[in-house]
């Protein structure tokens, strides 16, 4: 556990860029730190690593100051990723994965098998070993830059921005597989971003921070979207968090229609419709078709593939989102396995969602506390 | 080309000595100019005196300081160790400013992530500053070689031995010869100087020299 005590950084000129931040970074989760420019998030971050020292107040790792260790050996044992990777040019993937191992004086075959298991888990085969950080792209960059933090095993990470450089649907990838990736690990991680949809995918818990280095409020994402404690952080949650809340809302009990479908490569000249389904030979949902405007087979440059499809024990927000964006205005649902279970309506979604309870009770003791 | 054959030997003597006076200071003002530049970087007040005051001691005349370094030395003015000083100085002189520089030119973020990883200064400086900033000190470095090359030949006014004795030579017998060999020798040696230093600065920077670099 990270734990801030009242931890104010101010400069000599008098810019205070954190004020009397008081905060809790439980252990296995990720903490993240979202505000504008200027708020103080990346401050906040480095202050726990002592890349930046507190001009006051305490921060302590599982309960040991880190005012009180050597600069060096609390880094050792801090996980550091950063946007653009700052990777060494100078140094292989390999070597720049192996840095703290080796600094730490871990052996060279532990550390050359650690080194070569955590690319593998970043996604980086051992054909990247011996490539240098310039011919990677900025996403595989990224991914060294994973492995590296990893490579010594340390309980805590520091994340600052470290998918924002990347184009949105590599981000998007990384994103999910450094999440799969923590639930296998349960590192203790603060995570610092200024994009409020990343704070909410990633964070377990959400720290909404405002200028001039003031912790605005602290909350699961779910409680954040739906109690936004002011008019700054209902701002900065932005727009359609009535939509993205049905992200953290798993969808009921659906009244699912069964669906007549047609298999790709047959006809659908029988079929008394505007719209039929097309699945694949194991009833996985491929598309719509027009069968009116079709002769003979249904190929697969026909199919509209405009629908999303949701999982039938999913959130509410891909099942909602599958109904609205199908041609039929019939949301496809689909089991574990990809295959069809049948299609909801959107107005049956959203009575779905009315008659669903709030999500999370207000708590009137401690407004914009965690309501776990 | 006659005169070149049958002094083949005071070519090949004098050049080796040449190449001592002016590639041993290279060495040495390297080695100097690495703590000091790393300095003018870490403490960033001294970096404009330091540059300056460093770059001023290219502009003392190399005549004045071949005739002032005996009496600071104590030396006989005829050793070839003051010769090595004012050489060494020159190249503190030039490559100061270029060590700071090259530090300078490791983009902060790698530096940070150093840190972050744990390095002590004195490591990081080694292990990360020092391999990235060496491209731009082997530039200055060769600027330095080709300089020390040309100014060690006023060591001639001295009668240190090296190259420049061909220039006094000719010159006193109205004779060219030497004087052309002489000028020769010297592009060769600065050349050879030069190609050193980037054979070695390839070696050192295997990673500039990677295919399918991307941006």
């Amino acid at each position: 556990m990270i734990v801030f005590d009242g931890v104010t950084k101010k400069y000599p000129d008098g810019t205070v860029a954190v004020h009397d931040l008081t905060l809790e970074a439980p252990t296995g989760k990720i903490t993240v730190l979202v505000g504008p420019s200027g708020c103080g998030k990346t401050t906040s971050l480095r202050m726990v690593n002592r890349m930046i020292e507190p001009s006051s107040g305490t921060i302590t790792l599982d309960g040991k100051d880190t005012g009180r260790m050597k600069a060096s050996d609390l880094r050792r044992g801090i996980g550091y990723v950063i946007q653009h990777a700052g990777l060494f040019p100078n140094r292989t993937v390999l070597d720049n994965v192996e840095t703290v191992p080796r600094l730490v004086g871990m052996g060279k075959k532990e550390t050359r098998d650690r080194a070569m298991e955590l690319l593998e888990r970043v996604g980086l085969g051992a054909d990247y070993a011996k490539r240098y950080p310039s011919q990677l792209s900025g996403g595989q960059q990224q991914r060294v830059g994973v492995a590296r933090a990893l490579a010594a095993d340390p309980p805590v990470m520091l994340m600052d921005e470290p998918f924002s450089a990347v184009d949105p649907v590599v981000r998007d990838q990384l994103q999910d597989e450094f999440l799969r990736l923590q639930d296998d690990l349960g590192k203790t991680i603060i995570f610092v971003t200024h994009d409020i949809d990343e704070a909410i995918k990633m964070g377990d818990q959400v720290a909404v921070m405002r200028v001039g280095g003031y912790l605005a409020q602290l909350a699961e994402p779910a409680y954040l979207l739906a109690h936004p404690v002011d008019d700054f952080v209902a701002d900065f949650v932005g727009r359609d968090r009535g939509y993205r809340g049905l992200s953290f809302q798993p969808a009921p009990r659906l009244p699912l229609a069964s669906e007549r479908t047609v298999t790709l490569g047959e006809s659908a000249a029988d079929v008394d419709d505007d719209w039929v389904l097309v699945v694949d030979g194991d009833n996985h949902p491929l598309g719509w078709v027009e069968p009116r405007r079709i002769d003979g087979e249904v190929t697969s440059e026909r199919l509209h593939r405009s629908g999303t499809v949701a999982r039938a024990n999913g959130p509410l927000r891909a099942v909602l989102d599958a109904a609205l964006s199908s041609p039929s205005r019939r949301g496809v649902v689909v089991d574990d396995s990809g295959a069809l279970v049948g299609t909801v309506r959107p107005h049956e979604v959203l009575t779905a969602i009315e008659e669903a309870e709030r999500p999370l009770v207000e708590n009137p003791d401690n407004p914009g506390a965690p309501a776990a | 080309m006659t005169w070149f054959i049958d002094h083949l030997g005071d070519v090949w003597n004098l050049g080796r000595q040449h190449a001592v006076l002016a590639g041993l200071p290279l060495v040495l003002g390297l080695l100097i100019a690495l703590p000091l530049g790393w300095l003018a970087r870490r403490f960033r007040w001294l970096y404009a005196p330091f540059t300056a005051g460093f770059g001023l001691l290219y502009t003392i005349p190399s005549l004045a300081l071949f005739v002032i370094l005996p009496l600071v030395t104590g030396r006989g003015i005829l050793d070839p160790f003051n010769v090595i000083v004012a050489m060494t100085l020159y190249t503190v002189a030039l490559l100061v400013r270029t060590v700071a520089d090259g530090l300078g030119s490791v983009p902060s973020a790698v530096t940070n992530a150093a840190t972050a990883m744990g390095y002590t200064p004195g490591k990081r400086f080694f292990a990360v500053e020092l391999p990235l900033a060496v491209p731009v000190i082997s530039a200055g470095l060769r600027v330095a070689a080709v300089s020390n090359v040309s100014i060690v030949s006023v060591g001639t006014v001295i009668g240190v031995q090296q190259l420049g004795l061909f220039f006094s030579d000719g010159f006193n017998r109205q004779f060219y010869d030497p004087i052309v060999v002489g000028i020769v020798a010297c592009i060769v040696l600065a050349l050879i100087f030069d190609a050193v230093i980037l054979v070695v600065t390839r070696l050192l920077t295997p990673w500039l020299r990677v295919t399918g670099a991307r941006a």
